[in-house]
């Protein structure tokens, strides 16, 4: 069964076979549509759908609801997104799961409701207070953005902790045509630590309080512990990287545009491909570290070079050989476009070594 | 405080780390004797299993080492934001919202209120000590007039730091509520009303009535500066003179129990008859087909985004692989529209369309704006209404026809999208064929099948209107 929706609709239609049983959402641009889906549908299948106060109340509704065992959704972009970031700090130490998605708009500030990726530091470094860090997951068309909701879920509940859903404007706004899931996900027990107002569940707390020290220092100790353990489920995808001199390293519709310049330098007679993390948090560096070893690479981003710099850093901490990597952005708004991927991944091919940077667009 | 066994709360309480009888609060604090009235009527009412405690951040933050029931602690304020969520997740639970002034009526009051205006289900018991206990005695939004406190240290001046908030009476402008009640835990007999107040609120959850407001006048000597009994007196005297006690509202009698869930078809059932599903084929792999880009320009209101759609539908029936994306925001409001489709054989790259292979312009600006980027070979569409104020780029072929103009003469104003529909498949640019264009039409119309035949006519008439204007040689 397919339907032709838009990428925030299948976002919806995502966590209702992820099971998620509560949405709660306060009106964005370019993220509203996944509210209006949410009130449309919810309702029909017996769930509930609520229109929080404000952002802060959207999450700590999803915290709220986590913690009575519920598989409640939130979504945003940047300015309600920043609003939020003291509920995810909570849910990460209440070991509490929920899933948020944030569909990027240009910032800071109110800035524009045009497609950026400016908020990846915000989800994969933590963001809120305190040592801690989501699951952040980069769909890179409609289908994804309903997998993928339905595998934050999953990964939220198997690991108690938050994780976002990191789109954009773009990837919102597109439709595309979307296979339905063949069924609904099972639902987790959530019976030996959530409160659900039962006799089995009295005992149970859900708080992110640890009022000694040395409690608090063994809670952050296990939280990191939980990230280790997370590595395992990093995700990515490469294309046309075989035989490729040149690897485009882009994220989320980055990497739809790279996938593009990739075939037309090929029509050109360069080899390029294309690596995509699916997972930023925990992300695939080993599969990044061997992609681009002895070639060049080349990061295509809608935003500063915050995903250029993680990916040095990621390389950098798997103990890879120092490779510099160019740079090819635009921020704003502006979609960074085919022939300029184009232009810069021959700047970067004629410069020097390889990974020599290619020097920044904008 | 009565010597009788306290029912609810643990026997020790382990929680706090070394098992213990005292509690972490000092003398004289009103918040042991709210937590033993609120256990005590919970157990007496049944409905301790049943029964979740919000915990606030404050001193009742350690709310869970004494309450025995379901616990959760919230973040400063968000009580009412996390029960909100816990009694829409599970009708059956009891869900308390324990709150001081500082966490209730400062940081969080938009939440309470919100709360509050919604009737969610949930008991509040709001601790107004005058003060903020935990942090070390600040000024709370329910400070009295003139009382010193570690930022208001000359005492509060209402010129600078406004007046003592009165929630319950702000509350009471609020249609949802079914309780809001002032009481105090100064003495034993407003203990006694205060007990009441606790059980009158948890019977309200009970029955699913509503929303159950119950302030307590609440002495801290530590932070009043004053012995045990001197606070009391002060809550008694200086607090009941700014905050009289009383229930100003009680609806319990009257209020409905809400209705039980209905039941409701799964989400696979549900989609699986869902009026929007299409029943498309999945896309085939089609190395052959050359990968058509195209572009939708003109205002909003003249059918742009779902002239989009329409042709993006046809890629689907003719199992091609196909994005959509429109113009959005604040774009759109000022009244231009635009969207981007691609046709493919193979998955898409990206859905934006910067060098459109085909361009419809169905006004001026959008034709000034997005015709020099054409590609060389491609195509623009533009409506004959639009002055040609500058050449199309070189290499790139203009037809200009009268869409709007037909769709007026035709009777159908709001169809000159599918004049722009013909064209494109009597030019034959999309790559896809007319058939399935003509279906795509069809289905757009799916919700008011009159439509179908008129546009069906509509199209021929524009097929017409191009077989006479347009040499045959623009085709392709
Ligand atoms: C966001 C945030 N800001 C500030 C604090 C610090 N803080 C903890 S308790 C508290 C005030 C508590 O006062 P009140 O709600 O009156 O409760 P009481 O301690 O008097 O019972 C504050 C400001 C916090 N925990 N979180």
């Amino acid at each position: 069964m397919t339907k032709f929706v838009k990428g925030n609709e299948a976002v919806v239609i995502g966590a209702m076979y992820a099971g998620c049983d509560v949405y709660f959402g306060y009106p964005i641009t370019p993220a509203s549509e996944i509210a209006h889906a949410a009130a449309r549908w919810f309702p029909s299948v017996g769930r509930e759908f609520l229109q929080a106060e404000c952002e802060t109340a959207s999450i700590n509704m999803v915290y709220g609801a986590a913690a009575a065992g519920r598989l409640a959704l939130t979504a945003t972009s940047g300015p309600g997104m920043s609003l939020m970031q003291e509920g995810l700090s909570y849910m990460a130490g209440a070991d509490l799961p929920g899933v948020v998605v944030n569909i990027m708009r240009a910032g800071p500030g109110l800035g524009n409701v045009y497609p950026e990726q400016g908020d990846y530091n915000q989800a994969v470094k933590g963001g809120g207070h305190g040592n801690y860090r989501c699951v952040v997951l980069a769909p890179a068309s409609v289908q994804e953005m309903c997998d993928l909701t339905m595998r934050a879920f999953e990964l939220s509940f198997k690991y108690l902790t938050p994780a976002i859903v990191l789109a954009d404007g773009l990837l919102g706004q597109m439709m595309e045509t979307l296979a339905l899931p063949e069924r609904e996900m099972p639902k987790p027990d959530t019976t030996s630590w959530a409160v659900h107002g039962t006799p089995e569940t009295r005992g149970n707390l859900v708080v992110s309080i640890r009022p000694t020290a040395l409690e608090q220092e063994a809670h952050n100790v296990r939280l990191q512990a939980k990230y280790a353990a997370m590595q395992v489920e990093a995700q990515h995808e490469t294309y046309l990287c075989d035989d490729a001199e040149l690897v485009l390293v882009a994220y989320g519709i980055s990497s739809r545009i790279a996938r593009t310049a990739a075939e037309a330098l090929r029509e050109q007679g360069v080899k390029a491909g294309v690596f995509r993390p699916l997972s930023l948090s925990p992300f695939p560096a080993p599969a990044l570290c061997r992609t681009i070893e002895g070639r060049r690479a080349l990061v295509v981003e809608l935003s500063s070079g915050q995903f250029h710099d993680d990916v040095l850093l990621q390389i950098a901490k798997a103990g890879a050989r120092y490779q510099p990597v160019g740079l090819c952005n635009r921020m704003g708004g502006m979609v960074v476009t085919v022939d300029e991927v184009v232009a810069a991944a021959k700047r970067e091919l004629a410069g020097g070594a390889p990974g020599e940077p290619s020097g920044r667009l904008s | 405080m009565t010597q009788k066994k306290t029912v609810g709360m643990y026997e020790s309480f382990v929680r706090s780390g070394q098992p213990t009888r005292a509690t972490h609060y000092c003398a004289g604090c009103g918040h042991g004797i709210i937590h033993k009235l609120i256990t005590e009527a919970m157990v007496e009412l049944g409905l301790q299993d049943r029964t979740i405690i919000v915990n606030p951040i404050g001193c009742g933050v350690f709310g869970y080492y004494y309450c025995d029931c379901g616990n959760v602690g919230a973040a400063h304020g968000r009580a009412p934001a996390v029960g909100t969520a816990i009694n829409r997740g599970r009708r059956e639970a009891v869900v308390i919202s324990y709150q001081g002034d500082g966490d209730l009526g400062a940081i969080g009051f938009n939440n309470t209120f919100q709360a509050a205006s919604r009737g969610e289900h949930m008991a509040v018991f709001f601790v107004n000590n005058a003060t903020y206990g935990m942090t070390g005695g600040q000024m709370a939004p329910t400070t009295l007039v003139g009382m010193k406190t570690t930022t208001s240290p000359f005492g509060r001046d209402p010129l600078t730091a406004g007046y003592p908030l009165h929630v319950c009476e702000v509350l009471n402008q609020l249609k949802a509520p079914v309780l809001i009640e002032r009481v105090s835990v100064a003495d034993t007999k407003r203990i006694m009303q205060a007990r009441r107040a606790v059980r009158k609120a948890l019977e309200i959850q009970r029955d699913g009535k509503g929303y159950a407001f119950v302030e307590f006048i609440s002495p801290c000597p530590t932070n009043m500066g004053l012995d045990s009994i001197r606070a009391a007196i002060f809550c008694m005297e200086e607090m009941e003179r700014e905050f009289p006690l009383g229930c100003m509202r009680d609806n319990s009698a009257t209020a409905v129990p809400r209705a039980p869930v209905a039941p409701a078809p799964g989400v696979e059932a549900f989609f699986a008859q869902s009026e929007r599903q299409h029943q498309a084929p999945v896309a085939e792999a089609d190395e052959a087909f050359k990968e058509q880009r195209l572009k939708f320009t003109g205002f909003g209101g003249q059918g742009i985004l779902s002239l989009g759609i329409c042709v993006a539908e046809a890629a689907r029936l003719e199992k091609r692989f196909t994005t959509w994306f429109p113009s959005y925001g604040p774009e759109q409001r000022g009244g231009s529209a635009a969207c981007s489709v691609v046709v493919s054989g193979k998955p898409i790259g990206s859905p934006a369309v910067d060098r459109p292979d085909v361009l419809v312009c169905m006004n001026q600006p959008s034709y000034e704006r997005f015709a020099p980027d054409v590609r060389p070979g491609g195509l623009v569409i533009v409506d004959a209404s639009v002055p040609l104020t500058m050449p199309a780029p070189a290499g790139v072929r203009v037809v200009s026809m009268p869409a709007i103009d037909l769709s007026l003469r035709l009777g159908v104003p709001q169809a000159a999208n599918t004049m722009m529909l013909a064209a494109l498949a009597w030019l034959e640019v999309t790559g896809l064929r007319s058939e399935h264009l003509l279906a795509a039409l069809d289905a757009s119309f799916k919700k008011k099948p009159a439509l179908v035949e008129k546009n069906r006519l509509l199209f021929s008439e524009a097929t017409a209107w191009l077989e006479r204007h347009v040499p045959a040689e623009v085709r392709g």
